[in-house]
């Protein structure tokens, strides 16, 4: 018999813990759902623009009655929890019916506090919260009433002032502070929106302390601690919320503020969990969804009994869902001792930007006017990034990074019909419509239904800011995202187990870290496979199956199943007997297609698979090697020809990079790895966007590392000079084990030496001598056992001959 | 009615790998699972026709080497979101040695539509 599992409170919260478990334990339990009302599961947070007209309450539902009945769920909608009988696990209701659990799930939400004054309880004064809500102000507006007093200037007092001034009504927003959502706001920011408040027909009274509401029945006005009366047809409090704790504390389960949690949701009652506006976690209260949504996560993988993941808090940031009113606020935006301002304010356009920095780290943001950077901002905030490489621009945004493959930035301006992922062809009108009709909350749904954001990954940005837009502040993640859905373990700490527990079979990860999925997925095991071998390079045993096809036959597979080969050219130097070797190899197999590749190099393309042993032979037999144009590992290292020929050659760039390329083919890295050489600072080799860049000058050697020509163009950053070609290569093995060992599967470097910051990889690498020392030991260390060429092991047919011969051929 | 034809040992595919077995009416992926059960589906996403047998095998699914698809290996359907199914055949193994049957009448028809 299954378990019973009780939800009592259907919010946002509570259904997100259940669609999660369903996901991932969908048979567990028979479940039972309370909810006080009476209709299915709706987005609370889209209450305002219901309010303001421009969106139905239909659009706002999550799930109607049949997704209950479709999943076999028992939804008793309109029925209040009154009691809770923990002795035998029972809820009763107010009507009587008693329902047994196993498992409880509190997720009561919280309710809006009214002020203790006189006539707080008159008709016509309400409060912001739900449905019900809604609909006696969208009456009151249709009912011709015409003053509507809305008491407390925080973000839900001002999107319903929005609201009902959309409607109809001469609205007045009364706030005890002098500054419009302090909690958000700094005195200039708040200014702001404030007068562009006023211009749209909001008055406000500041400062101003309400004493009483006047009137017999219903409200017919306001008195302030001045003396002052002004008349209103309508109330509404929107002073803050209180976690509902009653039901809770009523079955004295220890409470604070909230209903005290543990790390994984779990109240003092171990039968029962609670998530969302109700819990009180390490102290802090929410009232925004993004943190609901890592707590339901949370919750549902531990009622799955899976037990392996923690909620930590959560940092979180804010918009004000009013049209046409740019706001963006999150962290610590305030300062305080050793903080820096930086500040952009620009009156003309109304733009006002404030970053709060501490040691090179964003603590904080308000912005006004222009927010499409905020999701930047606040990702730059929660991952601890070093801002210091690009500090003195970082206010004109992440634009100057320059995305290549879609249209631009501003993904609101955008018209329906432009391309927003230039790699599957998607148009913001489908994904707006995905998101719309299928229900969409996450980036990993919108790339599962439409290929957007999917592929190379560049429009992640704004598919984000689309999703912020349509739906509030979904997308966001935990700090620490997981691998793969396989696990709850993030790539860092999969890493460091691997490192700590001396793992070195792919089927020790999985028994140790409690892998989800017998045997992983296409993610996760070549993420780490790579780890293994990276980490144990003596001890780890490469697991094939767990590679990419390009990586298990060392050669590129094409659109039509054909595959292409490219010999490596040392420095990209080559001569008449490899030339004569690759056209004969062209010839004898019919290869259709020779092109030239743009690190120096030769691709064949279009060589089917069961000749490749033998184009490698042949190809072996010139001197030729893997040339691992199909790896994330060192790719070319282009050159121009340096001091032996050129004019205006410093050093001989053509020389270093042959040795440079001799040190590191073979490595695997986390993903692919390109150097080039130039011989002076003409850098006819293109060195500063390659993940590795020399730029020879007279008095020695400029190193540049971090660069990236293609998705996003990233010009590298210099690392050092150095005196000799011995420091070069010196630093180049240490700067590449150090992204070996640290930096995650499938990001390059550019990303990597953005998340850690330039000053970072120098105190690794350029201040601490002896740490590069052993960087670069340990990479060569590593290289004994990866400088085999893997077309020679393959073209003798002693290694993986199964992979390039059908089985049989029957018929 | 099927055909059955002996392709080879157990031991010739790889455990999560695949071979790949001629055909007149087209390449079939013979797949081995970490368990050691044995799946055939045509060697030809239905996506854009990748070769499945180049894949990465999963649990009792295959990821497409070209676009990332997941197939079920015991029905050739896609997993959502994704919509599409790859033709399946059944597979036996008897002493160490795998059976693949082909559907002779649905096979030719298909054999037509492809040189089509």
């Amino acid at each position: 018999m299954r378990e019973k599992l009780v939800l009592v409170g259907n919010g946002m919260a509570g259904m997100r813990t259940l669609e999660e478990l369903l996901t991932i334990a969908p048979d567990k339990y028979d479940i039972t759902v309370f909810g006080a009302e009476p209709y299915g599961n709706y987005n609370r947070i889209l209450l305002s623009p219901v309010l303001a007209g421009e969106k139905t309450v239909d659009q706002i539902m999550i799930n109607d009655l049949d997704w209950y009945a479709e999943r076999d769920i028992t939804l008793h909608a309109g029925k209040e929890v009154v009691t809770l009988n923990r002795a035998r696990r029972q809820v009763i209701t107010a009507d009587g019916t008693t329902v047994p659990y196993d498992r409880l799930l509190l997720a009561t939400g919280s309710q809006p506090f009214m002020i203790p004054i006189p006539g707080n309880d008159l008709s016509g004064v309400i409060t912001f919260r739900d449905i019900q809500d809604v609909h006696a102000m969208l009456d009151a507006a249709r009912a011709g009433k015409k003053h509507a007093v809305v008491i407390g200037g925080g973000l839900l007092g001002l999107e319903a002032a929005n609201g009902l001034m959309k409607q109809g009504m001469e609205v007045t927003v009364v706030h005890l502070l002098d500054v419009l959502m302090e909690r958000q706001l700094d005195i200039e920011a708040a200014a702001m929106l404030r007068a562009s408040l006023e211009e749209r027909g909001l008055r406000f009274l500041m400062g101003a302390q309400t004493v009483a509401i006047l009137g017999d029945e219903r409200v017919k006005g306001v008195r302030f601690k001045d003396g002052l009366e002004i008349p209103a047809d309508l109330v509404v409090m929107a002073v803050g919320i209180r976690p509902n704790t009653d039901l809770a504390k009523q079955s004295k389960i220890h409470c604070e503020r909230g209903i005290v949690v543990n790390d994984t949701m779990q109240t003092y009652d171990p039968r029962i969990y609670a998530v969302g506006e109700c819990v009180q976690h390490r102290g802090q209260t929410y009232g925004l969804v993004a943190p609901l949504w890592e707590q339901a996560r949370v919750c549902a993988n531990h009622l799955a009994r899976y037990g392996i993941s923690r909620y930590r808090g959560s940092v979180t940031s804010t918009k004000l869902k009013v049209t046409g009113i740019d706001l963006f606020s999150a962290g610590n935006f305030s300062g305080g001792p050793d903080c820096d301002e930086i500040v952009l304010r620009d009156q003309a356009r109304g733009v006002y930007k404030k970053l709060v920095v501490k040691d090179n780290r964003v603590q904080g943001a308000v912005m006004y006017g222009d927010t499409i950077d905020g999701n930047w901002y606040f990702q730059l905030l929660r991952e601890n990034t070093d801002v210091s490489g690009f500090r003195d621009s970082i206010l004109f945004g992440q634009a100057h990074l320059g995305d290549a493959g879609h249209g631009g930035n501003n993904v609101l301006a955008m018209a329906d019909e432009a391309e927003i992922c230039g790699c599957n062809g998607v148009c913001k009108g489908a994904i707006v419509k995905a998101i719309t009709t299928q229900k969409l909350f996450t980036l990993e749904e919108v790339r599962a239904h439409t290929k957007a954001s999917a592929s190379c990954g560049s429009c992640t940005g704004l598919v984000e800011q689309l999703l912020t837009a349509m739906l509030g502040d979904y997308s966001k993640t935990p700090k620490e995202k997981p691998l793969c859905p396989c696990t709850e373990y993030s790539h860092d700490h999969v890493r460091k187990t691997i490192r700590e527990q001396h793992l070195t079979r792919l089927r020790a990860v999985f028994d140790f870290l409690e892998w989800k999925t017998p045997d992983g997925c296409h993610s996760c095991r070549p993420a780490l496979n790579f780890y293994l071998i990276a980490t144990w390079p003596s001890e780890a045993k490469d697991d094939s199956q767990s590679r990419f096809i390009n990586e298990r036959v060392h050669a590129n597979i094409q659109k039509d199943g054909t595959y292409s080969v490219v010999p490596r050219m040392w420095g990209g130097l080559t001569n008449p007997k490899e030339l004569r070797a690759i056209a004969d190899v062209a010839d004898k197999f019919q290869i259709p297609t020779v092109k030239v590749t743009g690190g120096q190099r030769i691709d064949l393309l279009g060589v089917k698979k069961e000749d490749l042993p033998k184009v490698w032979a042949d190809l072996n037999a010139a001197g030729m090697v893997s040339g691992h144009a199909y790896g994330k590992s060192l790719r070319t290292v282009k050159t121009c020809v340096g001091s032996d020929w050129c004019r205006f050659g410093t050093q001989d760039s053509t020389g270093l990079g042959v040795k440079l390329e001799k040190m590191t083919w073979g490595s695997w890295t986390p993903h692919k790895f390109k150097m080039a050489v130039s011989g002076c600072p003409r850098n006819c080799a293109e060195a500063t966007i390659k993940d590795f860049g020399v730029v020879c000058v007279d008095s020695g050697y400029e190193l540049h590392v971090g660069g990236n020509g293609g998705i996003k163009l990233r010009g590298t950053e210099l690392l050092c000079k150095v005196a000799t070609e011995e420091e070069a290569m010196e630093y180049a093995g240490a700067f590449m084990q150090l992204y070996r060992e640290e930096g995650r599967y499938l990001e390059r470097t550019a990303p990597w030496l953005e998340r850690v910051g330039l000053a970072y990889v120098k105190r690794h690498i350029v201040e601490d001598g002896e740490g590069r020392k052993a960087l670069h030991q340990r990479f060569l260390a590593s290289q004994q056992y990866a400088q085999v060429d893997p077309w020679a092991e393959r073209a003798s047919g002693r290694v993986d001959a199964h992979e390039f011969q059908p089985l049989r051929q029957v018929g | 009615m099927h055909d059955w034809h002996e392709i080879g040992a157990l031991d010739d595919i790889p455990r999560l790998g695949s071979r790949v077995v001629q055909t007149p009416h087209g390449d079939v992926a013979v797949f081995r699972a970490a368990d050691d059960q044995v799946f055939a589906l045509r060697d030809r996403c239905p996506h854009k026709g990748g070769p499945l047998s180049q894949g990465i095998v999963h649990g009792h699914r295959v990821t497409c080497p070209l676009h990332n698809w997941v197939l079920e290996l015991a029905s050739g359907e896609a997993v959502a979101p994704d919509e599409g199914c790859a033709t399946h055949y059944p597979v036996r193994q008897e002493n160490g040695r795998v059976w693949l049957g082909l559907n002779n009448v649905v096979s030719l028809a298909t054999a037509t539509r492809e040189t089509a």
